[in-house]
């Protein structure tokens, strides 16, 4: 692996080098390395481009680590990739692409995993999507999550997307069942001409269910992001979904929030906000000795954290 | 030393020019200056133009001697002018550590913000990663707005109406605040304040009151004179 495909690696798995645990390292569509553990197993799709990922029942505190890196320009992929989290396991799996594009021509990933979470099993899924290199070629990035928690199955989802990349459509789309919870928790800053468009869609199927979903974004310059989300309680359930937006410059942000109750007993809650910095908030750290520019920074580094 | 010369402020209402602070005259080189007033009267615009806040309609500030007028609010806090606001201000995401290290100019430590933070009644265990946010009780927020101030040691500290909302602490500490920042810093502390207990530790009251300053002194001259306006109602009293 060169320079570039390293910095890629640690800018969205934090690597420094070979994680401990089971791994499955993909670079410019090919296979970069993989360890299995005893509990751990990673077989690759013999139908389409991806892997198969198998956590065994009552597997604890293990991880895995399924980073991307493209940094060959005009490379396009759709990769899929599937969790099988056995009942009452407890794992932290990290994913994450970074693309490097050098070129003039379009890179592009198009990540599907999807998780089958079973009964009492606890996933925290890490997802950090970066983008890098000063040629003229886009950055798009495709992230397309589906979820299946079955009964007391707890998911949570932390899902980053921070710099460079160009154009992002990010589904994610949830099953939740019986006394199972979902927690989502995702955060974009978009520059320049970018654009990032958000769309989740979670089903609460099971009595007492939970979903909590939480974005904060910040959209600077002319850039553009769109964020959905439609929570449908089908049955006794608390959905709380919160899109707080930053809008900077001559940017745009959309939120549009949709609750469905189907229930008597779903409870629903949306809460949306889109503003600019508070002027009482840069004038706060400017009376503390910072610059406007660096008020600024600080406050959206924090809203970000 | 800071002068306030000839400072003027007005600002539009309903497309009609309205005078809110009228050639105010002022030199503050005591140790501990009250201004005090009716609501209105122009205090919290006179304490935001001297930290730059507000520009004068016409007039000139000084300190120690330098014409700081035209200074943005950032140069004139990089000069030694601090100011805690009346309504302290809420940050999603940025903790109580993060603000005291911005106001203190360094990395603050565990020891440095203990310090800090044990004058103002908080304990830093339990407030150092805290977020400054909605979290926080508005008495909470007070006390950190006072922290900073103190985070920063400068040689000029405003404060409007540092009394207002501080729950579960006493007048009593928070004079003791100001008496050390005092004798560490030996700068001047400025202090709008409707509070008798406040105004009494002050060695000069400025009486503020439709922009205008009518009466500027020792406590011993202006006392007197404020205990007889705004006589609270006797019914309330009575009660109460």
């Amino acid at each position: 692996m060169d320079a570039i495909q390293q910095n890629l690696l640690e800018q969205v798995a934090g690597l420094h080098e070979i994680p401990a645990g089971a791994y499955n390292i993909r670079a410019n569509g090919q296979m970069a390395g993989r360890n299995t553990t005893a509990n751990i197993d990673i077989v690759t799709k013999e139908d389409k481009a991806g892997i198969d990922i198998r956590i065994k029942p009552g597997t604890k505190s293990e991880s895995v680590h399924i980073p991307v890196v493209l940094s060959q320009s005009g490379l396009k992929e759709s990769v899929y990739n599937d969790f099988y989290v056995g009942e009452d396991a407890d794992v932290t799996i990290i994913a994450g692409c970074g693309i490097h594009n050098g070129g003039s021509q379009t890179s592009e990933h198009s990540g599907i995993h999807r998780f089958f979470v079973e009964r009492n099993a606890r996933v925290r899924y890490v997802e950090k999507h970066y983008g890098s290199g000063d040629g003229s070629g886009e950055r798009v990035m495709n992230p397309t999550t589906e979820i299946h928690l079955a009964e007391g199955a707890y998911l949570e989802m932390e899902t980053v997307q921070i710099k460079g990349i160009d154009s992002t459509r990010r589904v994610t789309k949830a099953e939740v069942g019986r006394g199972a919870s979902l927690v989502i928790k995702e955060k974009i800053m978009t520059h320049g001409r970018q654009s990032a468009e958000t769309d989740f869609t979670v089903n609460m199927n099971g009595e007492d269910s939970g979903v909590s979903l939480v974005s904060r974004s910040v959209a600077k310059e002319h850039s553009r992001q769109m964020f959905r989300s439609r929570i449908i309680g089908n049955a006794s359930c608390h959905g709380h979904s919160e899109c707080d937006a930053i809008i900077m410059d001559e940017a745009n942000v959309s939120a549009i929030p949709e609750l469905t109750a189907n229930d008597i007993d779903a409870s629903l809650i949306h809460e949306a906000a889109i503003g600019k910095i508070a002027g009482e908030q840069l004038m706060k750290l400017m009376t503390l000795g910072l610059t406007e520019k660096e008020a600024e920074e600080q406050i959206v580094n924090g809203f970000l954290k | 030393m800071l002068e306030l010369e000839g400072i003027c402020f007005s600002a539009e209402d309903e497309s009609r020019e309205v005078e809110i602070l009228n050639d105010i005259d002022l030199v503050l080189d005591d140790r501990f200056i009250a201004v005090t007033g009716p609501n209105g009267s122009g205090k919290s615009t006179l304490a935001k133009i001297i930290a730059g806040i507000l520009q004068p309609t016409s007039g000139r500030i000084l300190l120690d001697g330098e014409d700081i007028t035209g200074l943005s609010v950032t140069e004139r806090a990089k000069k030694g002018i601090s100011y805690a606001f009346q309504q302290p201000v809420r940050f999603k995401g940025i903790t109580v550590r993060e603000l005291l290290s911005i106001a203190a100019g360094k990395d603050a430590t565990m020891a440095d913000i203990c310090g800090i933070l044990s004058e103002v009644g908080l304990c830093a265990r339990d407030y150092i990663d805290r977020e400054v946010n909605a979290s926080l009780s508005g008495g909470e927020l007070k006390r950190i707005e006072i922290a900073m101030i103190i985070a920063r040691g400068t040689k000029m500290s405003i404060f409007d109406e540092p009394e207002a909302g501080i729950d579960l602490w006493s007048f009593q500490s928070l004079i003791r605040v100001f008496e050390k920042m005092h004798e560490e810093i030996k700068g001047s502390i400025l202090i709008i304040s409707h509070q008798e207990r406040i105004l009494n530790i002050a060695d000069r009251i400025i009486l503020l009151s439709d922009g205008r300053i009518r009466k500027e002194g020792t406590k011993e001259e202006i006392m007197p004179e404020l205990l007889g306006y705004g006589q609270p109602c006797r019914t309330l009293t009575d009660k109460l």
